[in-house]
């Protein structure tokens, strides 16, 4: 059991990284990586906010949009299937969770709100969120599954982010051809971090 | 506004290209570039979601109030892709189950919502309508070089015909499979900017 979740991990941090092998969240991930600092706020919003939000869409997926789901309701509605409505509701949801995340950090945890609070809207389009859901849906993952599926995608999408605004900081010094200065030259290195990443490819546990 | 119509349409191409310079849209545009067939089908979604959601919005701009806005976007866009994502999995099955999640993840397409919110909200629906097929199209160009690029150079077809004969297939063409997989994408749209940045030195970013 312990062993499956792991193995989950791994493969969501390492060999699955939601931003190197799925250029899932790419749009945030480019403009937010010029500095190591703003990087690693707005990771660790992804981490939290994927964490919260793939349990509470699986539930939403069991519960009230699967075929059947609707039974616990009452036995007439066993035949409904509301599968094809899950996009609406889980960027609602993924709305909502954002929300509800920023306004309880800037109620109770004022020093983080000040450091993650700009990113936070911006999460809410980041499709590194609603592809973490998608995928959960896609590879019938349990309840179990999906908190280690959300954090381990978190996870390796923050590894990512910093990496990058850490190569990038180091990049001010050297001298790259005009055409290829900022947008170019992100695209080509992180390339080559995703090459760097294709090497856990096939680690099993 | 002194936006004018052909401008609209236009300037996304080259001048102010959604994802060469604007930096919208490039989680999709990279994931399903190794084939041509799934850009193609992935090209049109896009086009068609980005034109709809724009005249929805441009039409409805001065109902919006604007507290609750990108709730309403999302949500107007949301139901465009679902619309999208049923029509293609009734008429082309086996392309929609190879672009899985991407389809649904149109609805985080920076590229929507950017135009949505910066485009659509204030201007009238007819600009609005040509400033979507505008970026529709500009998103393609980049999506189908990439794939041409990749498909060619990673399997020896094109659109699915075989253009070069693989060595396994007892042609020629030993297939480059680095074109297949992920880092090869992020090469050819850095190259594709360097590109255009050569022709246009006016996007050059000094700073970075």
């Amino acid at each position: 059991m312990f062993e499956d979740y792991l193995n989950l991990a791994v493969k969501a941090i390492f060999i699955e990284n939601m931003a190197l092998t799925f250029f899932l969240g790419m749009c945030s991930f480019l403009a937010v990586s010029k500095k190591v600092e703003t990087a690693v706020g707005l990771g660790l919003a992804v981490i939290f906010v994927l964490t919260v939000t793939v349990p509470a869409n699986n539930l939403i997926q069991t519960y009230l949009l699967n075929e059947g789901a609707l039974a616990w309701i009452s036995p007439e509605f066993a035949g409904v299937d509301l599968t094809f409505l899950n996009l609406l509701c889980f960027i609602g949801t993924i709305a909502a969770m954002v929300q509800l995340v920023e306004m309880t950090t800037d109620r109770f945890f004022p020093a983080l709100h000040a450091t993650l609070g700009i990113f936070l809207p911006l999460i809410a389009v980041n499709c590194a969120i609603l592809g973490g859901s998608l995928f959960m849906v896609e590879r019938d993952y349990d309840f179990g599954e999906s908190v280690v599926f959300g954090l381990g995608n978190g996870i390796g999408w923050f590894l990512a982010v910093v990496a990058l605004a850490s190569i990038r900081e180091r990049l001010r010094y050297s001298n790259v051809p005009h055409g290829l200065r900022g947008l170019g030259m992100t695209f080509v290195i992180t390339g080559l971090m995703a090459f760097g990443f294709m090497a856990f490819g096939g680690i099993q546990l | 506004m002194a936006v004018k119509k052909s401008e609209a349409a236009l300037d996304p191409l080259f001048n102010n290209n959604p994802i060469a310079l604007q930096v919208l849209g490039i989680c999709s545009a990279l994931a399903v570039t190794t084939k041509m067939e799934t850009s193609v089908v992935m090209c049109a979604a896009v086009i068609a979601v980005l034109t709809l959601s724009n005249l929805t919005i441009s039409l409805l701009r001065h109902q919006i109030p604007n507290s609750i806005r990108i709730i309403v976007q999302l949500t107007v866009i949301a139901s465009l892709v679902i619309v999208t994502d049923q029509i293609l999995k009734a008429y082309v099955f086996e392309i929609s189950k190879q672009l899985s999640v991407f389809v649904g993840l149109i609805i985080t397409n920076c590229i929507i919502m950017g135009r949505a919110e910066a485009f659509a909200m204030q201007n009238p629906p007819s600009l609005a309508i040509l400033d979507g097929i505008g970026n529709g199209i500009g998103y393609s160009a980049i999506l189908m070089v990439t794939a041409f690029l990749r498909e060619l150079f990673g399997s020896g077809k094109l659109y699915g015909y075989t253009v070069m004969p693989t060595v396994s297939e007892g042609g020629w063409y030993l297939p480059n499979g680095l074109m297949l997989l992920s880092p090869a994408a992020f090469f050819i749209i850095g190259g594709l900017i360097w590109a255009l940045r050569v022709y246009k030195p006016a996007q050059v970013e000094m700073d970075g």
